[in-house]
């Protein structure tokens, strides 16, 4: 917890921010040490103040992010490729039974402009909360449709062979309410009012071609917390998301991005809720926390290695003959000598509460692929038939969305469909 | 010269809250902007001299009534004044102003004389304030397509006036006139519908 000190503003930002860390020693639990005491010397030493505040002083501008904007236009949705943002809504509608080809081109209309206008800080036509549109803090607005969708606007021969539910798996327990979708649109920030406010925005916008059918929200690390790049952990403690291809390679193209007719530039979108049980977990200690999963928990280096990127050695054995990483640990059961069944996952925690205000938590797992049939259905066979982590974790949704390509600044997202 | 009062506002809010705009901000500029080039002044007619910008429409059914909103700026050195505005989506349209009764409830009327605009000026027509109404759909106003008025000026040159139907909650065009009964309690009903089922009104 910070405590902002009094604004000054004198062209510009020039509010100076305090990140606190620990307790003032030997003054009880005072996390939080306001700006303005430390400038006027309220502290009684400087050594407490230095044990207590790190100062970022100098350009201010550094430290707030929140008129930082993330560019809407580009061959590929920016929200395919931008370092993931702290909180994330996956929302998920059903078009209303009228829909037409025309409703469509409505739809997508509304979800270009919105999308353009929120993602640069600008409220969009008809926003009754407009100041809240204008600290975007990285926001991304990115749509993605199912079948049905592209069946009304552009006919069957549009809609990609992979794009329907994923077959069933032994470890499913798939919820209606948390699965499908004509529609879907992840609104991500790392402004949570932000969030908030476009995502109301967005389903207001099209409510009278398109309902509700689902809302999931995820979190990850707030922004600033690790340095760029860094992996997130989930619930479980666990560095997730290892080995993901690198945004802007040839790699990442291959593997993420489609070349196929009207979706070239588009991508496939999996969302699978997947519930963790924290408190059977907690049984575990974590020699076996490791063993589940292959990696080390405080790095996130594979038991073979020494830093989370070092590669695997599934063949290295111990004392006893056993391979260190586990055969039924979960990085090897989900790697592949296949190089085509890689997917890139760019999941989020979730964590909501029940009526009681017992928590239930888990991930939203996302994961982007060309082709989520030939990429991601083999490496989930492969974990639905032996993955130690399916003791503690249930699938409960799941849903399956083709991305739709970026456009130009003139562009309407969806424009090949018609 | 019809008067209406705005039902909804009337009861639930109270006078001195309705001086203020329910909306002062319309900071998008992604709507159609009317551009029209610039001509030797002796042959620049009034509407020539405006440009649009933010132009937006509320969306409704077939039947009701709506708005457009937006900012219309004089970039010519003359004044102008919008005498009327018409639509082939509407039976009619006027131009209306918001002002407070004797009552302290907020009443749309129509602008006697019209919306005159000084050289350099800019009318803000939004929720609340000043707008252009459509009297009587003959379409429904369907939220991302694209709405059309034609403005008329005192020199009887005209400005047509394009952009984005949007939903919009606020600014209950549910007027009631206080003296045209044509007009009367079943737009209530029809309103009601409207936002009750609204996201089936697909036509």
């Amino acid at each position: 917890m910070a405590t902002e000190p009094q604004d000054k503003r004198s062209g510009g930002w020039s509010r100076r921010r305090f990140l606190t860390a620990g307790a003032v020693a030997g003054a009880g639990a005072v996390a939080a040490v306001a700006a303005d005491h430390v400038l006027q010397g309220s502290l009684r030493s400087g050594k407490e103040a230095a044990t207590t505040a790190t100062q970022l002083s100098g350009d201010n501008s550094r430290l707030t992010f929140g008129r930082q904007t993330v560019s809407f236009d580009g061959p590929v949705q920016a929200g395919v490729t931008i370092q993931p943002q702290a909180h994330t809504r996956l929302m998920a509608f059903d078009l209303v039974e009228s829909v037409d080809r025309g409703a469509i081109r409505r739809l997508m209309r509304l979800l270009t402009d919105d999308a353009r206008s929120l993602m640069r800080g600008v409220a969009p036509l008809g926003d009754s909360e407009p100041e809240l549109a204008t600290v975007p803090a990285h926001l991304t607005v990115t749509v993605g449709v199912g079948a049905r969708l592209i069946r009304v606007a552009a006919g069957e021969s549009f809609v990609p062979g992979w794009l329907r539910p994923l077959p069933t798996f032994g470890i499913d327990r798939l919820r209606d309410e948390w699965s499908g979708g004509d529609l879907v649109v992840e609104v991500a920030s790392d402004d949570l009012v932000a969030m908030s406010h476009a995502a109301r925005l967005v389903t207001k916008s099209i409510r009278s071609l398109a309902v509700v059918r689902w809302m999931q929200d995820g979190f990850r690390h707030a922004y600033g917390t690790h340095p760029e790049g860094t992996s997130m952990r989930n619930l479980f403690g666990q560095i997730d998301g290892t080995v993901n291809p690198v945004p802007g390679t040839d790699d990442f193209a291959e593997v993420v991005i489609s070349r196929d007719g009207w979706l070239a530039g588009g991508t496939s979108l999996v969302v699978r809720r997947i519930q963790m049980d924290l408190d059977t977990w907690d049984d575990i200690d974590r020699v076996g926390r490791e063993a589940a999963v292959g990696r080390r928990l405080a790095t996130g280096a594979p038991l073979t290695g020494t830093t989370e990127h070092d590669e695997p050695d599934f063949d290295a054995a111990d004392s006893l003959g056993f391979t260190v990483i586990p055969d039924f640990s979960h990085m090897r059961r989900a790697r592949s000598e296949n190089r085509r069944e890689r997917i890139f996952r760019r999941s989020a925690n979730y964590e909501v509460m029940d009526q009681h205000g017992r928590p239930e938590s888990g991930q939203i797992f996302m994961s982007y692929q060309a082709d989520p049939v030939t990429q991601f259905v083999p490496i989930q066979r492969r974990l639905d038939e032996l993955d130690m982590l399916n003791e503690w974790t249930t699938p409960i949704g799941s849903a399956v969305f083709a991305i739709l390509p970026g456009c130009g600044p003139e562009g309407m997202l969806g424009e090949t469909l018609f | 010269m019809s008067n209406f009062r705005m039902t909804r506002f009337a009861v639930t809010m109270t006078a001195g809250l309705l001086t203020v705009s329910l909306m002062t901000a319309c900071s998008s500029n992604n709507a159609t902007t009317v551009e029209k080039p610039q001509t030797d002044s002796t042959t620049t007619t009034q509407a020539d001299s405006v440009n649009a910008q933010d132009v937006w429409a509320k969306a409704a059914p077939e039947g009701d009534m709506s708005a457009m909103f937006g900012r219309l700026t004089n970039d010519g050195d003359q004044t102008v004044t919008i005498v009327s505005v018409s639509s082939d989506e509407a039976t009619e349209m006027q131009l209306h102003e918001t002002v407070m009764g004797d009552d302290g409830s907020m009443k749309m009327q129509e602008k006697g004389g019209g919306f005159t605009i000084e050289p350099g000026a800019t009318l803000t027509l939004e929720p609340g304030g000043n707008h252009l109404m459509y009297m009587e759909l003959t379409a429904p106003l369907q939220a991302g397509a694209d709405s059309t008025v034609t403005l008329t000026f005192s020199d009887n040159s005209t400005l047509d006036l394009s952009g984005a139907i949007r939903e919009y909650s606020g600014a209950h065009e549910e007027y009631v006139p206080d003296h045209a009964m044509d007009h009367g309690d079943g737009h209530d009903d029809h309103e009601h519908d409207h936002d009750s089922d609204g996201h089936t009104h697909d036509h």
